[in-house]
């Protein structure tokens, strides 16, 4: 066990567990940060019984004074604990202000058991309630950080599930394919959608393949490059690649960066890319009055 | 270069393509504030998302700082790693110079790309690039 300033905060927890836990429970009524829409009396209790638990073995085996640190090694039950509890919350729609309120709510009752313990030694109980208070804070802070993380991960999830929404392999017609690129393609993006149109040429015996830059609004040389690979991997495989969607300004900005189409056919929108397309398969599109 | 011109927008840290794309939108942000014109936005646009690149890939990692200014109107990216720095920067804004088997245009295409670009790196130290668009 190492020095603690809070000593006597220790033995009101071990000694007083059960008021301190009632207090905490009653200041979270009180304040309105319950949530017993949300949570059952019986898990409340035991969420802020276990918090409470964690947190006796944080102060018994780690630093409370100037070298408090919440991520050492002693503090690592009760950072599990204030994870689990605060996804839980999170998830069943408590925000992140009720949630720093709850775990604030357990200073009142602690204070309330210091002042009576210590009634005569203002010394000693302005130092408990000084260093009790900044490890109680540092909790609300890692309930709020342990928030944040956890939209930072579903916006993630969400931008994953989107990317893989937006690269369709489409047949127009016999033998045409089209893939109209939208957003941003990095390595691992340009990876996929390149397995995922070479197996679709194979299986529809695909003649003609556009790849459509419309919804492509920058294309630097990682972008270039993968579409130059993509042309050539279409082409081995016997088909024909057509990039259209190339506007002027993508023309312009590809022309400084020196950027080198080569070979492959490329096409201001994709209207004119259809067209050549179907033209190159035998097909004709024309207007039915003038036929 | 001497200290940028305008007031400090944004500081993203460069980790990741994903953190590429974050600065690069944010510099679009502030030039399309500034009124630029899509030609405009589109060539800063995509140096900023060369040298970007360069940080995440060639430098480990690093982080960009963007600057905006009304009058004169002009947005500035400061690109900065601690990476291993660029033995020959001649060779290296040649086009077709990479080390990485890439195209090799990426340095080259970004200084034609923007108003005003400048390079200082020290091997073993690190690069900082600076990119000005003026409107
Ligand atoms: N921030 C950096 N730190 C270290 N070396 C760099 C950095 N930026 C560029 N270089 C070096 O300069 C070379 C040329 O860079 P450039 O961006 O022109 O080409 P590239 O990144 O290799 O390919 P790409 O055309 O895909 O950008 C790189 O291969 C690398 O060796
Ligand atoms: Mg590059």
């Amino acid at each position: 066990m190492s020095e603690t300033e809070t000593s006597t905060v220790l033995s009101i927890l071990r000694e007083r567990f059960d008021a301190i836990l009632d207090g905490w429970i009653s200041t979270q009524s009180d304040e309105g940060v319950q949530r017993t829409d949300l949570f059952s009396h019986k898990e409340g209790r035991e969420q802020t019984s276990s918090l409470l638990r964690a947190m006796i073995t944080g102060i018994a085996e780690g630093d409370t004074g100037s070298r408090f640190d919440l991520s050492s090694e002693p503090w690592t039950e009760l950072r599990t604990v204030l994870v689990d509890v605060t996804q839980e919350r999170s998830a069943r729609g408590v925000s992140p202000s009720d949630m720093a309120s709850f775990v604030l709510a357990l200073k009142g009752p602690i204070f309330f058991q210091l002042q009576e313990l210590l009634a005569d030694q203002a010394g000693e109980l302005v130092e408990e309630i000084f260093f009790i208070s900044r490890v109680i804070d540092a909790f609300a802070v890692y309930c709020t950080e342990v928030f944040i993380a956890e939209r930072d991960r579903i916006i993630e999830q969400q931008r994953d599930q989107m990317q893989e929404l937006s690269t369709p392999v489409v047949e127009l017609w016999d033998k045409v394919l089209t893939l109209p690129l939208i957003g941003t393609m990095d390595s691992a993006r340009a990876q996929e959608v390149m397995e995922n149109l070479l197996e679709t040429i194979l299986q529809r015996q695909s003649e003609v393949v556009i790849v459509d830059l419309t919804g492509v609004q920058t294309v630097d040389t990682q972008v270039a490059q993968h579409m130059l690979r993509m042309a050539s991997a279409v082409r081995l495989m016997g088909a024909e690649c057509i990039i259209s969607g190339i506007s002027p300004t993508i023309a312009q900005t590809m022309v400084q960066l020196g950027v080198d189409v080569g070979e492959v056919t490329t096409r201001s929108t994709i209207r004119t890319g259809l067209a050549d397309a179907l033209n190159r398969v035998g097909y004709e599109i024309v207007h039915k009055a003038k036929q | 270069m001497s200290v940028p011109e305008g007031a400090l927008v944004s500081v993203c840290v460069l980790l990741r393509d994903r953190d590429v794309l974050h600065a690069r939108r944010v510099a679009g942000q502030e030039l399309e504030k500034l009124g630029a014109r899509s030609v405009k936005k589109t060539r800063f646009v995509t140096a900023v998302s060369e040298i970007g690149r360069n940080a995440v890939m060639h430098g480990g990692g690093g982080e960009a700082r963007i600057y905006s200014q009304v009058h004169p109107p002009c947005v500035t990216v400061v690109c900065r790693d601690k990476g291993p720095g660029i033995a020959d920067v001649d060779a290296a804004l040649c086009d077709g110079f990479s080390t990485a088997g890439s195209m090799g245009r990426g340095l080259g295409g970004a200084r034609r790309l923007c108003d005003q670009m400048e390079i200082e790196t020290t091997v073993g130290k690190g690069t900082c690039v600076t990119m000005v668009a003026r409107l």
